[in-house]
């Protein structure tokens, strides 16, 4: 009976502490692909779409998104799902071949 | 099989280094414009760049603009040679002149101010025609002009410049830096200038250039904490001016306040001390707060023949702005409180106006301004203020910019704005003083030496538009802008040419401006800039409307500069000519005067040129010659009634063209990095 009652405030206290603070600024960096400034103006464009993005800068030569994103309200995968679904590349979720095609000519950027 | 699979694998990894060896680096080397305009930006501002600044003979601040096509640079008075700026065909009181936001010409320093910051000092020039934004005050009506100056924390361990010209001015500058320790940075700047001899190249028995002598000290400490987001600014600035000018025998022991000869004296001395505080939310590097304090001390005492103007002022100003978004980067918002204090003790004794005319100005007001980016094609700032000023009332100044981006290359903005200030007649009117001019203020009931303020209306609607002339770049563009003064403290001079007239406003007074400008690189490192200027600038006077004295309804401006390139040791040349051509322009009635003192009722047109060369012998020291109105076309007579100065009919503000003839001048700067 001790070791059951152990054995639980362990798993409270461990799922306690798992239960973090969601941070309201959390900056990620993601790796979009896309070639020039239409590419950035739609990449930022459709993570400014999502409700809780505060701040999204894509730079054109390191293919990097800066996000700042409010946990409480989004996550970082969410903002992945919409920069994809305008046709760009993220790490994590990549953007089916139609939305691919529907880029403009400058913008198809190299898939691998 | 495996000894097959390694004898692959090297010759796999053999073909890559090869390969790499074979890769050249390919450098991509952009070149900085010097002015930068911009696509993106929502108000119409330029940036000039410090290199910008060293392609004129630019000693100061009012000398910097003279490759600039939005600023008209005129000729002040036949005396004190400073330049007068115009912005939209108005004249400096109607623009903001800030040095890092914080509001440096004004009030008293208002005749001679932009001439005690030394062109050395500055890093950049941010102009903005039209409305301003709302968070560095109300009082601008035509424009914004922000100096920046060069902070420790970017600044070379030393720099010396050394210039002289053919009129016989002379000035050094100093800078000294010390990075002294991760966070803290000071920088310690040095000016003077002198001209110790008499010119009078006119043969009209007056200098052509006062004889002068101005010393001027700053002193930076910058703190950064990047990590924690605090930066702090401290400043010490102090500056001393003397200026002497008049008639060549004009011993100023022996004659002043006597009519042997004519002579003038302007004395300044000022004291600047100012601390700026920023803190950038470490997480949130959208979200800063800043907070401005500055006080400054102006002592001028002056006198102009037996005319006689002392004025002190003492100004505080505070500045608290908090910026941050609302739910995005795509909306962000700047508010923040103001406050103001000016304690002017000021003395005038002219023809028809004596005493004292101290007083005490302040204001409080809030702020809050709203700025809408969509990243992609629009933006606007929409800004308003409430202020509660102790002579102005409680008044409500509301700006808008607007910027659109129609196709690639192209860029549309529209500007709308109020301004509101109080007109220190004296002080900003100054070259008059300098005349047998009676000075009287009709219907003094106002709160403002009799006068109500000044408020005006400024519209505003400019475009450009990027594109390629066989394959060089090319851009054009053209803008419109209007202000409409609702009142305006008239200053007459049509009334009689003994006289001027300070009163308000009864009718209506405006400013149209036109700019029409084409920039172009035909060849590599060539770059032309042209601009067209067209003003119609009118207000009813008293003797009914009229266009305003001294104004080319028609100017234009050309530059063309030329830089080879810059080879391994930095070695460079670099040429630049300016070419100005102003039309005639209406003169202040002189028609009543004896007929040897009288000028046309318009002044003749004519065309300036100046023209530079700089040879940089490496990336630490460079010398520079060049010349100004190489042409050398003088204004035929600069001063009416020379021969009797104390007599009815002098007047030596009636300035339409340079006074001086061509000037040369040769200077070397040196830096240790």
């Amino acid at each position: 009976m001790k070791n059951i009652i152990i054995i639980l405030v362990v798993l409270i206290g461990f799922s306690a502490q798992s239960q973090e603070k969601k941070d309201k600024n959390a900056k990620h960096t993601v790796a979009v692909n896309g070639n020039c400034e239409q590419c950035k103006k739609r990449i930022e464009k459709a993570a400014y779409s999502v409700s809780g993005v505060k701040s999204a800068v894509w730079d054109i030569e390191s293919h990097k998104l800066k996000l700042i994103v409010n946990e409480e309200k989004t996550s970082v995968t969410e903002v992945k799902k919409a920069v994809a679904k305008v046709g760009h590349d993220t790490d994590e979720v990549k953007a089916t071949e139609e939305d691919y095609t529907n880029l403009h000519s400058c913008c198809k950027y190299e898939r691998n | 099989m495996y000894k097959q699979i390694v004898l692959l694998l090297l010759v796999l990894v053999a073909c890559d280094a090869v390969a790499q060896d074979t890769l050249k680096a390919v450098k991509i080397e952009t070149r900085r414009k010097s002015i930068k305009k911009s696509y993106t930006v929502t108000a119409n501002t330029t940036v000039m760049t410090s290199q910008e600044l060293l392609k004129a003979a630019c000693c100061n601040l009012a000398e910097s603009f003279e490759t600039n096509p939005s600023i008209d640079v005129n000729f002040a008075d036949a005396l004190t040679g400073t330049k007068q700026i115009k912005m939209l065909g108005l004249t400096s009181p109607y623009l903001l002149i800030a040095e890092e936001n914080i509001p440096s010409v004004r009030g008293a320093s208002q005749a001679y101010g932009l001439s005690f910051t030394p062109g050395t000092w500055v890093e950049n020039i941010q102009i903005t025609k039209g409305a301003g934004s709302v968070v560095n005050g109300f009082e601008s009506i035509s424009g914004q002009i922000n100096a920046e100056l060069i902070k420790p924390a970017n600044d070379i361990p030393f720099f010396l410049n050394i210039y002289g010209d053919s009129g016989a001015r002379f000035e050094a500058n100093a800078h000294a830096n010390v990075k002294v320790s991760d966070k803290w940075a000071t920088s310690l700047f040095l000016h003077n200038n002198l001209r110790l001899s008499k010119n009078d190249m006119n043969h009209d028995g007056f200098l052509d250039n006062p004889l002068a002598k101005q010393t001027n000290v700053m002193n930076r400490w910058q703190y950064t904490d990047a990590e924690k987001g605090w930066v702090s600014f401290i400043n010490f600035r102090y500056m001393d001016d003397q200026k002497q000018t008049g008639q060549i025998d004009f011993d100023k022991k022996r004659d002043r306040g006597t009519t042997n000869f004519w002579g003038s004296e302007i004395n300044t001395e000022r004291l600047d001390l100012s601390a700026k505080i920023g803190y950038v939310f470490p997480d949130m590097p959208y979200q800063s707060i800043g907070f401005q304090n500055a006080y400054n001390s102006h002592n001028q005492d002056s006198y102009f023949g037996l005319n006689q103007y002392d004025i002190r002022q003492q100004s505080y100003y505070s500045n608290l702005i908090f910026n941050s978004i609302i739910n995005n980067t795509m909306h962000k918002f700047a508010t923040g409180l103001n406050f103001t204090y000016d304690r002017y003790n000021e003395f005038v004794a002219v023809p028809n106006t004596f005493g004292n005319f101290d007083r005490i100005d302040n204001s409080v007001g809030a702020f809050f301004e709203y700025t809408y980016d969509n990243t992609n094609n629009f933006s606007l700032i929409a800004g308003g203020r409430v202020d509660n000023h102790n002579r102005l009332g409680v008044f409500v100044t509301p700006r808008l910019h607007l910027r659109y981006n129609p196709w690639e290359k192209a860029v549309i903005r529209a500007s709308a704005g109020r301004g509101k200030r109080s007109a220190n007649i004296f002080a900003e009117n100054q070259q008059l003083f300098a005349s047998s001019r009676a000075f009287d203020i009709l219907n003094a009931n106002g709160k403002i030496y009799g006068l109500d303020a000044e408020i005006a209306w400024n519209y505003g609607l400019s475009f450009s538009q990027g594109f390629k002339i066989f394959g060089r770049a090319a851009d054009a563009g053209f803008d419109v802008y209007r202000t409409d003064f609702q009142n305006q403290a008239v200053v007459d001079l049509y009334a009689s040419p003994q006289k001027v007239l300070f009163y308000n406003l009864d009718g209506k007074s405006f400013a149209n401006s036109l700019q029409v400008e084409f920039n172009y690189e035909p060849v590599n490192h060539l770059n032309l800039r042209t601009a067209y200027k067209y003003y119609d600038i009118q207000t009813d006077y008293l003797s009914g409307s009229a266009e305003r004295p001294l104004q080319a309804k028609h100017r234009f401006f050309a530059n063309l500069e030329f830089k080879t390139h810059i080879l391994d040791k930095g070695q460079q040349w670099k040429f630049d000519v300016t070419y100005n051509w102003l039309g005639e322009q209406k003169l202040p009635s002189t028609m009543t005067n004896p007929e040897s003192e009288r000028f046309a009722v318009y002044s003749p047109s004519f065309s300036l040129f100046n023209a530079q060369i700089t040879r940089t012998f490496s990336s630490t020291f460079e010398m520079y010659i060049g010349g100004e109105n190489i042409g050398d076309y003088t204004q035929d007579r600069a001063i009416l009634g020379s021969s009797n100065p104390f007599g009815a009919n002098f007047d030596t503000s009636i300035v339409y063209a340079p006074v001086f003839g061509q000037m040369y001048y040769a200077g070397l700067r040196f830096k240790i990095k």
